[in-house]
Parts: C-alpha cells; sequence; structure tokens
C-alpha cells in the first residue's frame, strides 16, 4: 500500500511506487547448454546448417529459420565490434565503475555477443581490439557468471 | 487495395512531465479533437485501436484503463498493440481492408515521466541473457552510432547537425518539446553522455498522447475536402538478438519501402521516427530518399520523443501537413524495439 | 559435459511515482476529512465514486463535483478464505462492492461487523471511518463498512449496478 503526498502547492498527490515480479524462467536445452557452459568457464556456441556458429546460440538459425546443428566452443577471447563509454553506471549494470558497453566477437563465433569491457578509460577502448572474458569465481549458470571481458596485449 | 485516408490528426503539445493528468485525461482532448476535426461521427466509426505499454506508467492493463476516454458504449469493435501507434494504425488500415467497416479511430499515449524510461525499455530486450545486464536504451543507441560512424557512414558533426536542425524545425511547431536554435559547434562542445552520443543526439523524455481518424475511399472524399491516402503501407522487423544483426544498416526499413512504393514518384518530405541522430542518417539512406529530401520538418523524435506516440506522430504530422497544401506525396517512418529493430513505412499521397 | 541448466532467476524491478489526477486529488484530500467526493457525468448523469476521470460510458469528462453520504448498499461480495502475503485481515473475511448512496459505480471495500456468513446482497451498510488523526490520504480513510441496522435494500434498487 502507498499514500499520496501533494507534488507541489498548485499540483495533484503523487506517491512512489515499485513494481517488481520475480520471475523465474526455464531456458530451454540450447540456452541450458550454453549457460551450462558458463558455469564451466566455457563458452558454447551452436553450428547453423550453412557453418555458421552462432554465439550466444540461438534455437534457430535466424536467416533460414532451420533448426540448428551441434554445439560448439569457442574461445573466450575475441575482439570488440562496437563499443559506447559507460560514464555512470546505472543501478543493476554489471560493473559499478565506468565501463564500455561492447559487442564482443570471440574467435570461432560468427556473431557478437553483448557485455561489458573493463577498460577504465575510453582512451583503451577501440574497434577491433583484443579482450579476454572475466569469469566469476562462484559460477551459477547465469550470464552474470561473465564477470566483463578485459584488455589484452595485441595477439596474445 | 481498398483506398484509404487519414482525414483527420491530433496531438497533445509533449511536455517533460505532466504533473497533473492521467492517461485518460491527457487523451480525452486529443480524441474529441480528433474525432470532431475527422467530420465523422463517433457513434459511426467502425473499428477502434490504440498503441501504448503498460510497463511506462507501471499499470497492467493501463490500455482498458484508457478505453474510459473513448466511452465505449455500446459495446465497441476494438483493439490494442503493445506497440507505437503507427502498428495501431497498420492494423486499423487491415481492418479496413475487409471492406466492412468504413472508419476507424487510433489512438496512442505515453507518459514517460512516471517511471525511468532507460530501464523500462530495457524490458524489451532478451530476457534470458541481455536484459539480466541491464543495458538501457541510450548505450545500445551508442553502441550501433559507434558501427556508423567506425564505417565512415556519418561523422559527429553530422550527428550533431541533425540535432540543431531538428530543434531548429521544432520551433515553428507548437506542439514541439525541444525548440530552439543552437548550432552544432556549439553542441559539439558538449561532453559526451554515452560516448559516442551527447546529450543533443539522444531524444527528450517525454509525456504526449496523438489520435487520427482514418476512412476509407468514398468516406473519405466526403467528409474530407483533401483527404491524405495511404498509397502504401508496410512494417518489417529484424533478430532480436542485437549481435545477430548488422546494426549499420536498415534492412527491414528498405524492404518495408520497397514494398511500401517510395520510389514510385517523388517524395516532397519525409518524417522519419529517429530517437537518435545517427537512425535518421540509417533511416535516410535505407528509405532511398532524393539528396535534399527535407527531413522532419516538425522537428521529429529529437524534438519530441513521447514513447509508443512518437512514431504515429509522424504519420499524423506528414498527413496534416500534406492536408495544409504543403506537398502532395510524403514518406512517414515508425521505428519499435532497440537500435532500430522494428520499422514501419507509410506513403500517403493528398487527392482533392 | 555438466548438466543443462534448467532455468534461471530473472527478477524485474521497475520504480515510478505514481501521480493522482485531479479529480482523484480532490477525492484523496475530502476522505481525510471524512467525506466522500464522486463527479457526475455531464451526459448521463451518472455520479462516480470515486471519480474517474471521462465517463467510461459517454467518453466525456465529469465536471460536476458531487458529495455522496457514506450510507449504500452491498451490491456483490466474496469471502476471502485463503492467507496470501501481507495480508493483515483475520481469515475468513468479506470483501465487497459497496454502491454508496448517491453513487452509480460500486467501490470496492471490506465488510466488517458480522460473520462473514451473515454477509449478503442488498445489506445495508455505514462507513466506519479511521480516527481523523490517523485519516491517511486513501481508501484506508475508511477503515471499512459495517451493517447499519437499516432493512435490506431491495434487489430492484441495485439490480442496475452489479
Ligand atoms: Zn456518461
Amino acid at each position: 500500500m502507498f499514500y499520496f503526498s501533494p507534488m507541489s502547492p498548485d499540483s495533484v498527490l503523487s506517491a512512489p511506487y515499485v513494481l517488481e515480479y520475480t520471475y523465474r524462467r526455464s531456458v530451454g536445452p540450447v540456452l541450458g547448454r550454453f549457460l551450462a557452459g558458463l558455469r564451466d568457464g566455457r563458452i558454447l556456441g551452436v553450428a547453423t546448417r550453412a557453418g555458421r556458429v552462432l554465439v550466444p546460440p540461438q534455437e534457430y538459425d535466424p536467416e533460414t529459420g532451420e533448426a540448428v546443428g551441434e554445439m560448439v566452443e569457442v574461445s573466450t577471447r575475441g575482439e570488440v565490434a562496437s563499443w559506447a563509454w559507460m560514464s555512470e553506471p546505472r543501478p543493476g549494470q554489471p560493473l559499478e565503475r565506468p565501463f564500455a558497453w561492447a559487442l564482443v566477437k570471440l574467435d570461432g563465433a560468427d556473431t557478437a555477443l553483448l557485455h561489458v569491457v573493463d577498460a577504465g578509460s575510453p582512451a583503451r577502448m577501440r574497434t577491433g581490439m583484443r579482450v579476454a572474458a572475466r569469469f566469476r569465481d562462484e559460477r551459477k549458470g547465469t550470464i552474470q557468471d561473465l564477470v566483463c571481458f578485459e584488455p589484452v596485449a595485441e595477439g596474445a | 487495395m481498398r483506398e484509404v485516408a487519414i482525414v483527420s490528426f491530433a496531438q497533445l503539445p509533449a511536455v517533460r512531465r505532466d504533473h497533473v493528468r492521467e492517461d485518460t485525461e491527457m487523451l480525452l482532448p486529443v480524441l474529441h479533437e480528433a474525432v470532431a476535426a475527422s467530420g465523422i461521427a463517433k457513434k459511426d466509426l467502425g473499428f477502434t485501436v490504440s498503441g501504448s505499454t503498460d510497463y511506462l506508467c507501471g499499470r497492467p492493463f493501463s490500455f482498458v484503463m484508457a478505453l474510459d476516454a473513448v466511452g465505449a458504449f455500446p459495446p465497441i469493435s476494438e483493439s490494442h498493440v503493445e506497440m507505437d501507434g503507427a502498428w495501431a494504425l497498420y492494423e486499423a488500415w487491415v481492418r479496413l481492408q475487409h471492406g466492412d467497416v468504413d472508419s476507424a479511430l487510433v489512438y496512442a499515449f505515453g507518459k514517460s515521466s512516471l517511471g525511468d524510461v532507460r530501464a523500462v525499455l530495457t524490458q524489451q530486450l532478451d530476457p534470458y541473457l541481455v536484459a539480466p545486464l541491464g543495458p538501457d536504451s541510450v548505450s545500445l543507441a551508442a553502441l550501433q552510432a559507434r558501427v556508423l560512424l567506425d564505417r565512415g557512414r556519418t561523422t559527429e558533426r553530422e550527428m550533431a547537425e541533425i540535432a540543431a536542425r531538428s530543434r531548429r524545425d521544432a520551433m515553428r511547431n507548437p506542439s514541439a518539446q525541444l525548440r530552439f536554435d543552437r548550432g552544432a559547434d556549439l553542441l559539439l562542445a558538449e561532453p559526451y553522455l554515452v560516448e559516442p552520443l551527447r546529450r543533443h543526439d539522444c531524444p527528450p523524455i517525454s509525456d504526449g498522447a496523438c489520435a487520427m481518424v482514418i476512412a476509407a475511399g468514398d468516406l473519405a472524399r466526403r467528409v474530407s475536402r483533401r483527404p491524405v491516402f495511404i498509397a502504401g503501407i508496410d512494417h518489417r522487423i529484424e533478430a532480436q538478438g542485437l549481435g545477430l544483426r548488422d546494426l549499420g544498416d536498415s534492412p527491414s526499413t528498405r524492404l518495408a519501402a520497397e514494398r511500401a512504393g517510395v520510389a514510385r514518384a517523388k517524395v516532397d518530405f519525409a518524417e522519419i521516427h529517429a530517437p537518435f541522430t545517427h537512425q535518421e542518417v540509417l533511416v535516410r539512406d535505407a528509405l532511398g530518399l532524393a539528396p535534399g529530401t527535407p527531413i522532419n520538418p516538425s522537428g521529429g523524435a529529437l524534438a519530441s520523443n513521447p514513447v509508443m506516440v512518437a512514431g504515429l506522430t509522424r504519420i499524423g504530422e506528414a498527413a496534416a501537413r500534406l492536408q495544409a497544401g504543403d506537398g502532395e506525396r510524403a514518406v512517414a517512418h515508425a521505428t519499435s524495439g532497440p537500435c532500430l529493430q522494428q520499422n514501419l513505412v507509410c506513403v500517403l499521397e493528398a487527392r482533392s | 559435459m555438466s548438466d543443462v541448466v534448467k532455468g534461471i532467476k530473472v527478477p524485474v524491478r521497475l520504480a515510478y511515482t505514481a501521480i493522482a489526477g485531479r479529480d482523484m486529488t480532490r477525492f484523496y484530500q475530502a476522505i481525510r476529512e471524512g467525506k466522500l467526493l464522486g463527479r457526475r457525468c455531464p451526459s448521463c448523469r451518472k455520479v462516480y465514486v470515486p471519480p474517474r476521470g471521462p465517463c467510461p460510458t459517454c467518453g466525456v469528462a465529469t465536471v460536476d463535483e458531487v458529495a455522496v453520504r457514506d450510507t449504500g448498499t452491498v451490491t456483490t461480495f466474496c469471502i476471502v478464505n485463503v492467507p496470501y502475503e501481507g495480508q493483515t485481515m483475520k481469515l475468513p473475511y468479506v470483501y465487497a462492492m459497496v454502491l454508496l448512496d448517491g453513487a452509480d459505480l460500486p467501490l470496492p471495500h471490506l465488510v466488517q461487523g458480522l460473520e462473514a456468513d451473515q454477509v449478503r446482497m442488498g445489506l445495508r451498510v455505514r462507513a466506519s471511518w479511521a480516527p481523523e488523526a490517523e485519516r491517511p490520504a486513501s481508501m484506508e480513510a475508511i477503515r471499512w463498512f459495517e451493517p447499519s441496522g437499516e432493512p435490506d435494500a431491495s434487489y430492484d434498487s441495485y439490480r442496475e449496478h452489479l
């Protein structure tokens, strides 16, 4: 229950309120294996019939609608396909200090994964830079098992 | 296809925060204005459809409450889309193609001021792997802008010029929210909000509502001196996964434009629903507009951006302009989803 | 390969500021003073308490403010036997639609002061107000409705308001 209080003298009553949904989602066999992979510290994709590797995996080929084939492990390293500098992180985002949102194309994958890069400063960011996944020590089988990506030296 | 025309359009001036009015109270005057201007009695309207999202106000089934403003009695034939009102217009247009009803009321409403719109829009993302990370609408748009900048498809200067032009043009639009003349040099001196986007590259947060009446050929000619016909309308969607898409292209806009027949004749002006400056570049190119085609004489979504309303407003603005005699043929565009995931293209032609 | 993950918890939390609107603000201010205000539709003359902006039947703004009495009739009700989180009432209790005298749309509220199995359609009730000093600007300014002692209302008197 909440109570209204005046917003301003000539205005109307207002009250703060919060909506919370405690959703629990079943993830299906494809995402279920991807998340189990994260729990093991590995990143899995899925191969389409045309041989493209989708990371994160999809249940179907987005280009043809065909069922996908085998799960394949890809590297935990890759390159940044695009990035945006979050100088003021918002509540609930992966890092509390400034970071980069990034689309990361992992080695062995043909599509990019959305996550963040802990680079300290936008000066350290550029498209095409190499990054490596940093996993949480205690993993639960969620996307948050990946803390972030971090810059690695060229060719490393 | 059955001829369908827009015969009236009304909008509430967009504001940052309407302290006083609830959704229904905001809708009431625009519904009355649109119906009165249509020349069709409310009881004779064959169909009613709206576009809105409950997450915006945090009130489940708020679209049902909004029907209070329509006065849905005796029981009316009614529908709702959890989309921008432009998709409600599409449904109404399809409904009129059935041939058994001749007119429809279409409306949209959105009060972004009640919540945190950047967080609300996160709810439309993949709930398994993306939404749990909490990426907000501005950050995702910034990722897309970076792709265009990296490819040399636009520059930060061009983006600033789009922002400056939009708010300058909005000075002639009494319904627009951001109306000022501030040049690109001034804008480029500002810091980044989410690099590579500055505040001027982003839309304002707005409360607003709009309404439109459409009618089939004969009825439209009877009630309107200069009905604005929907010569073509189509919408297309791309994959949900941002990493699956080429964010530097808008194939859904291109296909919708093709299907709507944009290129069949000269386009006098375009109303593009591009909440972020770089998105105007993407949509403009995907629509295949001739160089120099005037874009967003209304100021566009960069001047006022009531969520779920701004797309239908583009179509309404274009129709109103044509109805007033400012051109014969226009293209209006609406978008939905992150980074222009879904796009609707509507070709409008005034026929006296 | 390890077990497949079956499900994940993905809680959603969104914070808002609700605004009451002009008419509801008047209503909430009045209810703290022990008064019930509604609005009358200029077209069909129906009185809505609480007010609800436009008349849902006519789609026009409700203009005239109308004060109604704090007595009314139970039009329909249910008996709640299910415990749930945040519950403050002792089970079983009655949740009813109360048509206030002078109003055309019943409002939902609690009915107390008699056994649940004694509550009936047509029961005449009166508001039990919270003490003035504790009255919130909400429907909780009325704690519940209780029998007024009048004879039951006839079905015909509320059949159009069910
Ligand atoms: Zn009425």
